[in-house]
């Protein structure tokens, strides 16, 4: 082996932008190997863990949904469902409609905000939305108005766009008259077709090859795209309730991050659009199917800069699956199914935009809440995005310290990783060591 | 969110911020205190979001008058005054928290976008406690008292 001297560089960037909140990544190389790879992100849900204790029940749904300014009602869902697990209760009909509309909502906001916002000026070659804006005015104009027909969905619905208020254990404390839903028709029949639109613009994208081996994991319903309920399910054969959540993905403490990183049979596992997508794709309706089709997309897919995809079909199902639940809504007598306390422990997974997300409550007989549990799903997908940087990492050694912090940054995005849920302040920092 | 700010008004006040994390509340305080003490006209919306939605909250308004927690490595605590009415405002003062473009990005989206109100005042408090369940921070809980009057200095003088 030449004998070199040893020698390190460090590439930082200060954060790693447009990617919800701040949180940090370190990558170590020596000579032509990644050593390390290490994304440290603090978690704001534990900190919500401990705060929930010894809070009345009711008070949860309102707690929670301050938790992530982007999928407040993914918090409030997981929690809710899994509250009614110990009260013993089932919500049917057209509450249980509107809750799965409250959350195509919720998915419609987060997802245009990311495709059109966070990752659509990695493809197009813009450092931000706002270089984007300068030259594809249309285009920004277009995600925005898609992004506003979630949220106006959200504020019908929950009362406001963000940290929705209606939502409670057992219903809503207020659901709209047909109506009200009719209101929103017209904008979301443009936000249909806006969205096919989006399936066919980022389908043209030019993608890096970089197709990968995952474990999916996603919920699975027999009827329906999952939302609110399912089976957990993996690519890899695994079926479980959310009972059995904890028995199999197990979480574990990194050194070097506050954050707990959660594998699946001791190995990394994928949630979110790509993995929901791949785990449901024939729940997906006849016209998404059809738009995947004559773009020549296949499904599995199996690149994780495909993520955009993923969610740019999940838009446009989530638009025709509100339009169907508007369609057969009538109001119910009552918002909110009757509630008899007991105690016990409850355990629910949801699909937020960015994956599963898991609630467990233990709560005595007075309804108050003695034990909290919320693995998020960007803990979840910790453990994969490291190890996928650890495999595209290579191809970056050539480029100069800011170009590979920068593509390291677009790696990073496709996960859509919610690091808020998580704290502030992402610092990037590669250190290269050549061999002695 | 109290109201979404559909309602075109000539002055309107947002205060932005989480409820629940200390001292990032104080947008939001902020503006609940305007809400009494301003006229009827003069708008104040309170918001828990940020990012690209404050363009929509923007909408209508001639001069609009953002308050948040800020984060510029300062004492909590310190008040920044910032005019973003003609040029950007930088990016390292208001914290992207849990909001995925920050406030200065999404002004810049707005300008770009050519749908900026004609004026723009920035109203940062240096936050120094964060933590999920905490009440304001003394030097905060003092700093929003004086935010307060200046505000309604700031709404005096866009009248006028």
């Amino acid at each position: 082996m030449p004998e070199e001297t040893a020698q390190t560089r460090t590439i930082a960037v200060d954060m790693v932008a447009r990617v919800e909140g701040e949180g940090a990544l370190r990558v170590t190389v020596k000579g032509e190997t990644v050593q390390e790879v290490e994304l440290r992100i603090f978690e704001p849900p534990r900190f919500f863990e401990a705060f929930l204790r010894g809070r009345h029940y009711e008070e949860v749904p309102d707690i929670v949904a301050r938790i992530c300014g982007i999928c407040p009602v993914a918090y409030q869902m997981s929690a809710v469902h899994a509250l009614e697990q110990i009260f013993g209760l089932r919500v049917e009909g057209a509450i249980r409609d509107l809750r799965r509309l409250l959350y195509c909502g919720e998915w419609i906001e987060s997802h245009a905000l990311h495709v059109y916002m966070l990752q659509a000026p990695d493809f197009l070659g813009y450092d931000s939305a706002i270089s984007m804006a300068k030259d594809h005015a249309a285009v920004v104009t277009r995600g925005l108005r898609l992004k506003k027909a979630g949220n106006a969905i959200m504020t019908l619905l929950g009362g406001r766009s963000v940290h929705p208020v209606s939502v409670k254990v057992g219903g809503f404390s207020r659901v709209p008259l047909r109506g009200e839903l009719e209101g929103l028709k017209e904008e979301l029949l443009w936000a249909r077709d806006a969205a096919v639109e989006t399936v066919r613009w980022v389908a043209d994208f030019e993608y890096p090859d970089f197709a990968l081996n995952y474990n999916y994991v996603a919920l699975r319903h027999p009827d329906e795209y999952p939302v609110n309920e399912g089976w957990v399910a993996a690519s890899s054969g695994l079926q479980i309730s959310a009972s059995e959540f904890e028995r199999h993905f197990i979480e574990h403490q990194v050194a070097y991050s506050n954050a707990l990183h959660c594998t699946l049979q001791g190995s990394p596992y994928l949630v979110g659009p790509l993995a929901r997508l791949n785990v449901n794709q024939e729940d997906l309706t006849p016209l998404a199917k059809q738009v995947l089709t004559d773009r020549r997309i296949e499904l599995p897919l199996r690149n994780p800069f495909h993520g955009i995809i993923a969610r740019s079909v999940e838009i446009l199902y989530a638009l025709e699956e509100s339009l169907r639940l508007m369609e057969r809504y009538e109001a119910p007598p009552l918002s909110a199914v009757p509630i008899t306390v007991r105690s016990g422990t409850g355990m629910a997974c949801t699909e937020a935009p960015r994956g599963i997300l898991y609630h467990r409550y233990v709560v005595d007989g007075d309804g108050v809440i003695r034990e909290a549990k919320i693995i998020p799903p960007t803990s979840q997908n910790q453990s994969r995005i490291e190890q996928d940087l650890r495999l595209f990492m290579p191809r970056l050694l050539r480029l100069s310290d800011k170009e590979a912090a920068l593509a390291c940054e677009r790696v990073i995005r496709c996960y859509d990783p919610c690091i808020s849920c998580a704290t502030h302040f992402l610092n990037l920092e590669i250190r290269r060591e050549s061999i002695a | 969110m109290k109201d979404d700010g559909s309602s075109s008004s000539s002055i309107r006040i947002i205060g932005l911020g989480n409820e629940l994390r200390g001292d990032d509340a104080v947008g939001l305080l902020a503006a609940r205190r305007l809400r009494q003490a301003v006229g009827i006209s003069v708008e104040v919306i309170e918001t828990e979001m940020a990012g690209v939605d404050l363009i929509e909250l923007m909408k209508g308004a001639r001069v609009v008058i953002l308050i948040d927690a800020a984060r510029s490595g300062q004492n909590p605590g310190i008040i920044h005054r910032l005019d973003a009415s003609d040029s950007p405002i930088g990016v390292q003062m208001c914290p992207h928290s849990s909001h995925a473009l920050g406030i200065s990005d999404a002004l810049e989206l707005a300008r770009t976008m050519g749908v900026l109100p004609a004026r723009v005042i920035v109203y940062g408090i240096e936050a120094g406690d964060t933590e999920a369940g905490q009440v304001l921070s003394v030097s905060v809980a003092k700093a929003l008292d004086e935010v307060v009057g200046l505000v309604l200095q700031e709404c005096e003088g866009a009248h006028a």
